[in-house]
């Protein structure tokens, strides 16, 4: 085991995952592979059941905008071979939706979650897509680059903090 | 229970926080009971949210490391030393040999101190009334002398900079840490008597929120949680950034995964972490505290993943740079919200009285869950 | 002057209301009166104490829970802090004392009123010193037993009245504490009565006193498992489960502020004392001390002895976690219900082999102590042994590991995933 954790090599990981999930490389670099996101789910299956990648730890899942499309980042690791990979995958910017990760590694839940709460990227599979930062009918996703100027003038903030409903839980929310 | 005759009941939800004694801050975790057991548990955030990702996209670099403070109130230095260590790897700065080593040394008795408050709780949270809190803040107290006397502030230090640190020591604070060096293993000696040995504690967290090594992995938990439930892993040791190389120390692992075995490890934690200032303190060379940073620092485009063992657990940064004086993104991985992920996993099936310990053997900060 | 030559002796106030009640007949008081002026006093007397008590009991409290916890405790309002109880008063005073717009209004207003009677009346049938005694009860025990057991009812009022979950929460908890832990406190306390031969409280302090020798001494396991159970049904530290400050925040008062709560405050400390007194009385021989009491007043001996029982329970708060329910439950159905069975039996023959082979209590007593003492250890170790849950199966200290080592699964990933 490497006494520093080592970033396993974009090449390296393109060539072990084109080989177990053809057709599902998009772009590779020194440091991280893009996929499709299409195939997305199945890529994680296999990284996280191949002995050799054994990416078993989501260490992150971070959200970028990157004003013509989102990329969804996923920073994933071996604890027992101690090393340490990068997974991208890019996300349109009208419609944003990734397949969720959350069948593979729970730790993802909280952290989708977050993302679509803050970039309103969408993640189908997921056992539970709320808000969790911010309430239902929060006007927009503040972490987007064009937050500020949102159209049809609204302007973000807390206008008033929504009442819950008290019968339903996670449904509707009354945003006056 | 055995019933002949069905018992007719209706499950009864109850909100645990945010106001709550024991759900440290703001923190709210809506629980459906059946009697006394939990059948659903769900979690609510965002009472402290502060959108600092946002609001960090608008400020330079260097103005950020207040930001980092304020996330785990109770363990800023690690929180600076985090974003540091991530904005020097993306500009590529050197940081001086003193400061690499004052940063341990300051992140080290950061960690104590959050340790000793995180312990403190979980055993007011077992219904100890105070005592030990209070105890733990003895210690705690020293060491926001400390930092006091070094940088000014107790809770928000703002201490560490990009390629070094703020201040040098000052000449009262080898004397004063010598002190606190020599009396901490008698005190830790004692709490062990105390707290790891009394019955009733035993009692009330042995087995109780159990999380094994395999969730505990798949849920991404990390810190003392992980290491509770058995898998030695520590980016101390595992991804040694800064000085961490050059120190002699020991993981403590748990067994079992339950809220004593974690509990045990920050307790043992904290007799490694004065191992590490000893060392650190012998090894202290002289020089320069500080890099030479243009203030207005500007690392070229790119991305940079860096992450520490903070007191709650693993605490990265993902840093995207446009090239400009400010982040692009700026992504915090922060482990009290990770740490939460198996939080329903583990309360569910428990009495109330369970889940507040299990809540507080995970050591959540609503300041850095929320963000 | 009868009355005054007697105020002079302190050592009995008894003997001043004698003095008194002497010099009314003299005047020609009617009998009817005597009586009533006799009980009137010995209320306000108790009620005095009572109140006094519970103000200065905020402060002894605090102040000791403070020193336990290294800090200093109130110390601003006045000396050493000691007007901090009339600062507590009077800020609770001026607080709105809110009504849950759902809460049950009667209900909830009533019950920090009359949660405060059983707690008064218990004090009546204490012996304060020899003749010091309101009411001599013949069945003083089971007075105090019955008195205890009626609280359940006014905490199931504050907390069903409340309309709050927490508070339901924590008034089903005492019920269902309450009436485990009646059952071995009655057990214990039916040991001293066995012992003693008497239920009147004034009499087994005269059994104590003619023996020679404090109940604690022939009785420890009863003591223990009153002292137990007297904490459970005072939801006090460690069984605190009914307030439970850390999960169900303050259980059946949550709902209560101002005065209410104030009274909810002041009930706890007066029950303190009340149980204290009650194990002083019965265990600790009350006023009398090993002739002590022939140069110090018997009153101020039985409040030290109180004092002395309440900062146990003190001490108790001070250190000890709380337990959980079911633990709390499966220690009084486990372990004090058949402790305190054996103790019974216990009794039983010890009282037999005296009473049927007249045996003088001078040589038996010695002996039975010693037994009781051995009994008691043994006992205690022994059931703890059997019906501990083993909690060994895993060290208590971490296991401390100088590398990473993460071993991969076992078995293919998949399958790994399938079972986690």
């Amino acid at each position: 085991m490497p006494a520093v954790t080592t970033i396993l090599a974009g090449s390296l990981l393109a060539e072990r995952i084109s080989a177990a999930v053809p057709d599902s490389i998009e772009e590779t670099a020194e440091e991280w592979v893009r996929v499709r996101p299409e195939k997305l789910l199945e890529v994680a299956r296999f990284l996280h059941d191949d002995r050799d990648t054994d990416a078993r730890y989501l260490i992150a899942v971070s959200g970028v905008d990157y004003y013509d499309h989102f990329e969804v980042v996923y920073h994933l690791a071996s604890l027992s071979h101690n090393h340490e990979l990068v997974l991208k995958v890019r996300a349109d910017h009208e419609e944003p939706e990734v397949p969720s990760v959350t069948p593979v590694w729970l730790g993802a839940h909280l952290q989708e979650r977050e993302i679509y709460d803050l970039l309103g990227i969408r993640f189908p599979g997921h056992p539970n897509l709320k808000r969790i930062f911010l309430w239902e009918g929060f006007p927009g996703y503040p972490l987007r680059k064009d937050f500020m100027n949102l159209p049809g003038g609204v302007r973000p903030g807390l206008q008033r903090f929504p009442k819950e409903d008290p019968d339903q839980w996670g449904g509707e929310f009354r945003a006056d | 229970m055995v019933s002949s005759v069905p018992i007719k009941t209706e499950p009864m939800i109850v909100n645990i926080g945010p106001q709550h004694p024991s759900t440290h801050g703001v923190f709210r975790m809506r629980v459906t009971l059946d009697g006394e057991r939990i059948i659903n548990a769900e979690m609510v955030v965002g009472y402290l949210h502060r959108s600092m990702e946002k609001l960090a996209e608008e400020r330079t670099w260097t103005q950020n490391i207040p930001f980092t403070d304020r996330m785990d109130y109770l363990a800023a230095m690690t929180g600076n030393l985090s974003y540091c260590h991530a904005v020097e790897r993306l500009a590529g700065v050197e940081v001086p040999e003193r400061a690499q080593y004052l940063r341990v040394i300051f992140a080290e008795l950061q960690r104590i101190a959050s340790h000793a408050m995180a312990n403190g709780t979980f055993v007011n949270d077992c219904g100890a009334w105070q005592t030990p809190l209070l105890y733990m803040f003895r210690e705690r107290e020293k060491i926001l002398d400390l930092f006091e006397m070094t940088c000014g502030a107790r809770l928000t230090l703002n201490y560490m900079r990009i390629g070094g640190v703020a201040f040098d020591l000052p000449d009262e604070f080898m004397p004063q840490l010598r002190t606190l060096l020599d009396e901490l293993p008698a005190r830790m000696d004692e709490y062990d008597d105390l707290l790891i040995d009394n019955e009733i504690l035993l009692m009330r967290s042995r087995d109780i929120g159990i999380l094994s090594p395999e969730l505990a992995m798949n849920a991404s938990v990390s810190g003392p949680m992980l290491r509770g439930s058995g898998i030695a892993w520590d980016l101390r040791k595992a991804d040694p950034y800064g000085v961490y190389d050059r120190m002699e120390f020991d993981i403590p692992v748990g067994y079992n995964g339950d809220c004593f075995d974690r509990f045990m490890v920050r307790m043992a934690e904290v007799r490694q972490s004065v191992r590490i200032i000893e060392q650190a303190v012998e090894q202290l060379p002289p020089g320069p505290y500080c890099a030479d940073v243009p203030l207005n620092l500007r690392p070229p485009a790119g991305e940079v993943y860096s992450r520490i063992e903070s007191p709650k657990g693993e605490l990265g940064f993902y840093l995207v740079s446009d090239g400009g004086p400010t982040p692009f993104r700026f992504h915090v991985r922060s482990p009290s919200l990770m740490n939460l992920s198996a939080l329903k996993e583990m309360v569910v099936g428990q009495t109330v009285s369970d889940a507040i310990v299990t809540l507080g053997s995970i050591d959540i900060n609503v300041g850095e869950v929320d963000r | 002057m009868a009355l005054l030559a007697r105020w002079y002796d302190v050592r009995d106030l008894g003997n001043a209301v004698a003095g008194l009640m002497d010099a009314l007949r003299d005047a020609g008081a009617s009998e009817g009166l005597l009586y009533v002026v006799a009980g009137l006093l010995g209320a306000l007397g108790i009620l005095g104490f009572v109140g006094f008590t519970s103000v200065i009991n905020i402060w002894v409290e605090r102040r000791l829970i403070g020193r336990i916890q290294v800090r200093k405790g109130p110390n601003r309002a006045g000396p050493w802090g000691l007007l901090q109880p009339i600062a507590d008063a009077i800020k609770l005073i001026q607080k709105e004392a809110l009504t849950p717009k759902l809460a049950d209004s009667a209900v909830f207003t009533l019950a920090p009123i009359v949660i405060f009677v059983p707690a008064i009346l218990a004090f009546a049938v204490l012996p304060w010193g020899e003749g010091m005694v309101l009411a001599d009860l013949n069945v003083g025990v089971l007075y105090i037993l019955a008195l205890g057991s009626t609280s359940a009812i006014m905490v199931f009022m504050a907390g069903y009245a409340s309309n709050n979950k927490y508070a339901l929460m924590g008034s089903m908890r005492v019920i269902a504490m309450l009436i485990s832990y009646e059952i071995p406190t009655v057990l214990a306390l039916l040991g001293v009565v066995a012992f003693a031969g008497t239920m009147s409280l004034s009499g087994i302090v005269a059994f104590q006193e003619t023996h020679w020798s404090w109940l604690i001494f022939f009785q420890p396991l009863a003591f223990l498992i009153f002292l137990f159970g007297a904490s459970a049904e005072l939801n006090r530290s460690p069984a605190d489960i009914a307030e439970a400050e850390s999960e169900i925040i303050a259980g059946y008062h949550i709902e209560y502020s101002g005065m209410k709560f104030g009274l909810f405050y002041a009930v706890e400390l007066v029950n303190v004392m009340a149980v204290s007194a009650i194990i002083a009385t019965l265990f600790l021989g009350g006023w009398w001390t090993f002739g002590l009491n022939e140069f110090v007043p018997g009153w101020m001996l039985f409040i030290g002895k109180v004092y002395a029982v309440y900062f146990i329970f003190i001490w108790f708060r001070g250190t000890l976690p709380r337990f959980r329910i079911d633990q709390l439950m499966a220690f009084a159905w486990k372990f004090l219900l058949p402790l305190s069975l054996v103790n019974v039996l216990l009794v039983a023959v010890e009282v037999f082999i005296w009473t049927e082979y007249e045996i003088s209590a001078g040589i038996v007593l010695p002996i039975f102590a010693v037994v009781n003492f051995v009994l008691a250890g043994v006992l205690i170790a022994g059931w703890a042994r059997v019906m501990t849950r083993n909690y060994e199966r895993f060290p208590r200290r971490a296991r401390l590991v100088s590398e990473i080592d993460v071993p991969l699964p076992a078995q293919s990933g998949s399958a790994a995933r399938a079972e986690a």
